[in-house]
């Protein structure tokens, strides 16, 4: 369901970058601490895109990794089973992992005949 | 006809957070404080509201109540003579499992900002999408209850990273579970260090004096 409003608004700001001009290429940077499953984020995408000129884009999903940064001794670390305080007891700020983001769309020009 | 690369580099919520600001900037207006409560469905947010809603003391209390289908909730609520606003979402694919800032831009008409200190936005039951979504709230919270295991932090991050207060209700039913507080405490440290955090029963009223207390003050923690 997470998945489903996600790729709504990923449609809904493609659309507005498209200006008009078919979608055929939406390149999103999703983060891990997002929990988005790639997959159903993908069936998804094509439900929404239907009936709009997203309909057919292909959804090119680059996936970020988490990384966390202590505030207290600065040591850098991956989140696995989502820990957030460091070893050090200080707790961790997101350095990466957090983005939900379209980074570029490719979309159909008509060719210039001048 | 040919294809060209378009650089857009936004996040995916910047509509919905910008529609979230301008609910803000209304909310401001009316010297309004807003709470935008979560939980799964059945955690206990409409009978922890039913418990709180009619002794605020001096603070005007109003509910906008965000649900799928129906007016169950908004019905309970209503006799306890606070204003309740009913939003349902039922007009989305198969129902919006959360609120978002449209949806209760929609509602702000038929809201009485003028004649209440704090408004508690009850969300749509969901664990996941709801933490996605600002609507112009001042403060998160979410109800957790004893009865949905103490692994839930870990399962759900986003949602417990998402509040600034997690309420952990239905303690009346732990002696007859096998439910650890200390263990769901430590993995909500975990995944949210420094959250705060309280036990509450709605049934019984437990506890319950410290929610009150952290609703009704909040009007005067918020910056004007």
């Amino acid at each position: 369901m997470h998945e489903l409003s996600v790729s709504s608004a990923v449609v809904d700001t493609a659309l507005r970058h498209a200006s008009g001009r078919r979608v055929t290429v939406v390149t999103v940077r999703i983060g891990h601490l997002r929990q988005v499953v790639p997959d159903s984020l993908a069936f998804y995408f094509e439900l929404v895109a239907r009936e709009t000129l997203c309909e057919g884009a292909r959804l090119e999903q680059v996936l970020v990794p988490a990384r966390l940064r202590c505030g207290g001794c600065a040591r850098e670390w991956d989140p696995e089973d989502a820990l957030f305080r460091c070893t050090c007891g200080a707790p961790g700020e997101v350095v990466a992992g957090n983005e939900l983001e379209v980074e570029s769309i490719e979309v159909e020009e008509a060719a210039c005949t001048a | 006809m040919h294809r060209v690369k378009v650089r857009v580099v936004e996040d995916a919520l910047d509509a919905n957070n910008t529609i979230a600001r301008a609910n803000r900037d209304d909310f401001d207006r009316h010297d309004v404080a807003v709470v935008n409560l979560m939980s799964a469905p059945g955690a206990g947010k409409t009978a922890l509201l039913e418990r709180v809603l009619g002794e605020l003391g001096d603070v005007r209390a109003g509910v906008l109540e965000g649900d799928v289908e129906g007016s169950y909730d908004a019905d309970r609520l209503a006799s306890l003579h606070v204003p309740v606003t009913q939003l349902n979402t039922g007009n989305g694919f198969g129902g919006e499992c959360h609120l978002d800032a449209n949806m209760v831009r929609s509602a702000l008409p038929a809201l009485p900002l003028a004649d209440i200190d704090l408004l508690i936005i009850e969300n749509v039951g969901n664990l996941v999408c709801p933490a996605e979504f600002r609507v112009g709230e001042d403060a998160r919270v979410m109800v957790c209850s004893v009865t949905e295991g103490e692994d839930k932090p870990l399962k759900y991050p986003l949602m417990f990273r998402a509040c600034e207060l997690v309420v952990i209700n239905k303690i009346d039913l732990l002696p007859h579970l096998d439910f650890d507080v200390d263990r769901l405490l430590h993995n909500l440290d975990a995944v949210h260090p420094g959250v705060e955090s309280m036990l509450v029963s709605a049934r019984t009223g437990e506890g319950v004096d410290a929610f009150r207390e952290w609703l009704a003050s909040l009007p005067a923690r918020v910056p004007a």
